[in-house]
C-alpha cells in the first residue's frame, strides 16, 4: 500500500521532545496537539486528528506494530469504560488548570520560576539546562515547563500501556480523544 | 463454510481509527467521529481490525 505523508507523523513527537530537551520554550509547539483536534471536532464534527494526524498515535503504532514493542492483548475493559475515560479527562483537565494557575502565580510575581519537570504529576526532574533565565518572560517559561511535563507524562503512560497491551491503548482513554468524541456526539446528535 | 464478518460495539469504540488503517479492504470508516462502522459488503472477516482495536470493541462473527 502506498504510504501517505501522515504515515510519517510519528516523527513529530520525537522532534517535539528533542527540541524541548535543548530549549524548553519549544514546548509551546505542543499547543498544536491541543487546539487542532478541537478545531476539527468543533467545526468539522469529526475525529480526523485522531484518525489521521495524531503524531503520538502514529508513534505508538510505529513502535508497537512495526518495531513489535507491543503486546497483543486488548486492554482491560475498564480502561475504555465511560467512567474511566471521563474520570481521566476530569483528572487531566484539573492538572492542566493547576498548571495554568502556577503559570499565573509566576506571571504575578507571587512565585519564582521553577526549572523542573514534574513527571506523573509527582516526581520533580531538574531541567535547568534547557532554559536561560531572561530569554522570555518568566510565565512563558513556566508554562513551557508545565506543558512539557504534561506531554512527557502522557507519552510515558502511553508507552507503558503500549508495551502491556495493544499499540494504541493510550487512545482508549486519551483526554483529547475523549473530548473530541464527546464534541462529535453532541454536534452530530447522539 | 460459514462466512465471517466484523461487528463493532459502538458503545465501547473510541473512534481512534486504528481499524481503518488496518483494514485491507477499506471496509471500515469512522462515522461522524463517534464510532467505527463496517461496510458488510466489503468485509471479508479477516479479523485484522479486531486484532488491532485497543478497546477490543470489534468482534468477528459468523453470519
Amino acid at each position: 500500500m502506498k504510504k501517505k505523508w501522515t504515515d510519517y507523523l510519528w516523527i513529530w513527537p520525537i522532534i517535539y521532545f528533542s527540541l524541548g530537551f535543548f530549549n524548553i520554550l519549544f514546548a509551546w509547539l505542543g499547543m498544536i496537539d491541543f487546539i487542532l483536534p478541537l478545531i476539527l471536532a468543533i467545526f468539522g464534527g469529526n475525529k480526523m486528528f485522531c484518525n489521521q494526524y495524531c503524531g503520538r498515535g502514529k508513534l505508538f503504532r510505529f513502535l508497537g506494530k512495526k518495531l513489535k514493542f507491543s503486546g497483543k492483548r486488548p486492554a482491560p475493559a475498564w480502561m475504555s469504560s465511560k467512567y474511566f475515560r471521563y474520570g481521566f479527562l476530569v483528572f487531566f483537565m484539573t492538572m492542566f488548570v493547576n498548571m495554568l494557575y502556577q503559570t499565573w502565580l509566576v506571571a504575578g510575581g507571587a512565585r519564582d520560576l521553577r526549572q523542573v519537570l514534574k513527571l506523573f504529576w509527582t516526581f520533580k526532574v531538574p531541567w535547568n539546562w534547557a532554559y536561560t533565565v531572561g530569554m522570555a518572560p518568566d510565565w512563558v517559561a513556566q508554562f513551557s515547563f508545565g506543558f512539557y511535563s504534561m506531554m512527557l507524562t502522557s507519552t510515558l503512560i502511553g508507552l507503558i500501556v503500549m508495551k502491556l497491551y495493544r499499540p494504541r491503548t493510550w487512545c482508549t482513554f486519551c483526554p483529547m480523544g475523549t473530548m473530541t468524541q464527546g464534541i462529535c456526539k453532541l454536534k452530530n446528535g447522539k | 463454510m460459514a462466512k465471517k464478518k466484523a461487528f463493532v460495539n459502538a458503545d465501547v469504540c473510541v473512534a481512534c481509527g486504528e481499524c481503518v488503517n488496518e483494514c485491507p479492504r477499506g471496509a471500515v470508516h469512522i462515522r461522524k467521529g463517534i464510532a467505527a462502522e463496517v461496510d458488510q459488503n466489503l468485509c471479508v472477516g479477516c479479523g485484522l481490525c479486531a486484532g488491532s482495536c485497543p478497546a477490543g470493541s470489534i468482534a468477528v462473527m459468523e453470519v
